[in-house]
């Protein structure tokens, strides 16, 4: 399978990474590489054999439901660029 | 032109677990902003989720409540999509594999118009899964920036879908009001709908009868009824007009503003739904075995729709009854909790209930619980009437005394000397001194003057002072005015 420009530009849009042409082009040959390799797996015949989840093949460790976290407000705003009446302000964003 | 309305809804309800679902913070609602948002809820560099097994927990309960399989293996998937209220740039929720599978709910409708009858319905629920809820924009005057608190980022949500299964307003309306009885019922959810516990996206299409679904508009975020109902029919007008014009539907999301009552479609963005979810690898695939779905099982509780069967057969109430009492779980304890008190009189007890408790609770504005007074309480009335202690006028003294000040029923008829007579001699000599004292009105009556029965039951309950046992008081009246 290759990929198009356009396809690479679309993902990129999805995640917000700003690209000129010879990103975009570094970035097709690299992604393409990428989907050949799945490809070939993908050839590999599985029949009957359930698929795995996680790479690591134990299951989720739950914890009990009790508050353990305090607040610590402060310390986490210090490093906010802006805050205020305890929000963390963000360029406007309303549509 | 016969146009079919077709609506499925996906409900976000609240679990009330205390903590967060992967992390150690509060949920608890009101709280200053962002005091309850930790590093996990912040997503700082370096934090890893651990899930909460009291979400986990509740999930399984709902879906035992509507009849679902419950997923030995399930697994969460990170939705990708930016806004800064969401700070890792993704929601962790669960996608192909949900922790509870197909189920159903048995709904009441009840036309909404006012005319034509209730009926019984079963919308089958699609699957419904864990996920975390996002944290909240403030988009007030902040020198042009927008405010964000992530204090609700990270709570536990059930996000409940269900199939297109619903025809009308009045059934999704209904479909809604059950499950938020249930998720409240089984103790999962507070449900409260003004704290955003409970929201409901509807996703409305039209089509003409027997031709393939129509193109769905989704209505974001109701968290009301009555907005539901008004959302649901301005946007069914709106879809048959544009259709009927020549136009087309174009798939939307869209958001009812209620003090216009119209819908109106958001900007939509070309990868809007471009969410490329994929396994989170930070999470690995939940477990949950047969042992822990059972003992699940026994903590749930009798279901209404159970609860309101039996009411009807072991206790011969009316189905109207039987869906009043079972509406909610502190109605029905309140109930049966009474009923323990005067076990044969299902009927006296119901209509206690549904009569002066209901209309003292819609008095004073509060509900079943906060209700003054406890089923105990309510059940030492009971007994003293069926005792024949007190009269029916002498239980509603002794009910808002209670109601006002507090107290047990047999405190308060002592206090007030509400204790019926039914000493048989005390009312003979009651109703003889009131034959002697109206020689000419017991000859009128002899005479052939039914009528003035009633007369003598008034002066004698009069004379008692309102005491004297109503039917004891009848049969002595009606026996010494015989002779």
């Amino acid at each position: 399978m290759s990929l198009s420009n356009t396809d690479v530009r679309k993902v990129a849009r999805l995640a917000r990474l700003a690209m000129n042409e010879t990103e975009i082009e570094t970035a097709r040959a690299q992604l393409s590489g990428i989907f050949n390799l799945i490809a070939e797996m993908q050839a590999v015949d599985t029949t009957g054999i359930e698929p795995m989840s996680h790479a690591q093949d134990v299951s989720q460790r739950l914890r009990e439901d009790k508050v353990t976290e305090t607040n610590q407000r402060e310390a986490f705003q210090a490093i906010a660029p802006q805050t205020e009446a305890g929000l963390y302000l963000v360029p406007q964003v309303i549509e | 032109m016969q146009w079919e309305i077709v609506i499925g809804l996906e409900v976000h309800t609240q679990l009330s677990t205390s903590s967060k679902i992967f992390s150690g913070a509060s949920t608890a609602f009101g709280a200053e902003p962002n005091t309850q948002a930790d590093a996990v809820s912040l997503a700082l560099p370096g934090v890893l989720p651990v899930l909460n097994r009291g979400a986990v927990e509740r999930a399984i309960k709902f879906g035992l409540a509507v009849g679902a399989h419950i997923a030995p293996r399930s697994v969460f998937a990170r939705k990708n999509y930016f806004y800064p209220d969401l700070p890792k740039g993704y929601q962790i929720s669960q996608f192909d594999l949900p922790v509870v599978g197909q189920g159903a709910l048995a709904i009441q409708v009840e036309p909404l118009s006012g005319t034509g009858q209730s009926y019984e319905k079963v919308v089958r629920i699609t699957r419904a899964h864990l996920e975390e809820d996002a944290g909240k924009s403030l988009h007030e005057d902040f020198h042009g920036m927008t405010g964000i608190d992530l204090n609700r980022a990270g709570t536990p949500l059930l996000e409940i879908v269900s199939e297109p299964d619903m025809r009308s307003a009045a059934e999704a309306v209904a479909y809604a009001k059950a499950l938020h009885t249930l998720v409240r019922w089984i103790g999962i959810s507070d449900g409260n709908m003004q704290e955003g516990s409970f929201r409901c996206d509807v996703n409305v299409s039209v089509r003409k009868l027997g031709e393939p679904l129509g193109t769905r508009r989704e209505i974001k975020n109701l968290n009301s009824f009555k907005f539901m109902q008004q959302a649901i029919d301005y946007e069914v007008q709106w879809q048959i007009g544009t259709i009927e014009n020549g136009g087309k539907i174009q798939q939307a999301t869209i958001l009812f503003n209620p003090d216009t009552g119209e819908t109106r479609a958001m900007r939509s963005k070309e990868d809007a739904h471009d969410y490329r979810y994929f396994p989170d690898p930070d999470l690995l695939p939940l477990d949950i075995s047969n042992d822990w779905i059972e003992q699940v099982r026994t903590t749930l509780p009798e279901l209404p729709q159970t609860k309101q069967t039996r009411y009807v057969n072991e206790f011969g109430l009316s189905a109207y009854d039987a869906s009043i009492l079972a509406a909610s779980r502190a109605m029905a304890d309140f109930f049966e909790t009474a009923l323990a008190a005067v076990p044969n009189e299902t009927k006296m007890c119901a209509n206690w209930i549904m009569g002066e408790v209901s209309a003292q609770l819609n008095r004073d504005g509060l509900d079943m619980t906060q209700c003054p007074i406890s089923a105990q309480q309510l059940g030492g009335i009971l007994q003293r009437i069926v005792g024949n202690t007190l009269s029916n006028s002498g239980a509603k003294e002794v009910f808002r005394t209670m109601w006002a000040e507090g107290g047990e029923a047999d405190a308060i008829i002592e206090a007030k000397g509400l204790k019926q007579v039914s000493d048989t001699g005390a009312i003979e000599a009651l109703v003889d001194e009131i034959i002697a004292a109206n020689a000419d009105k017991v000859a009128e009556y002899r005479s052939g003057k039914d009528k003035l029965f009633g007369f003598f039951v008034g002066l004698a309950m009069k004379a008692s002072k309102g005491k004297a046992n109503p039917a004891q008081l009848n049969d002595i009246l009606k026996r010494k005015l015989g002779q």
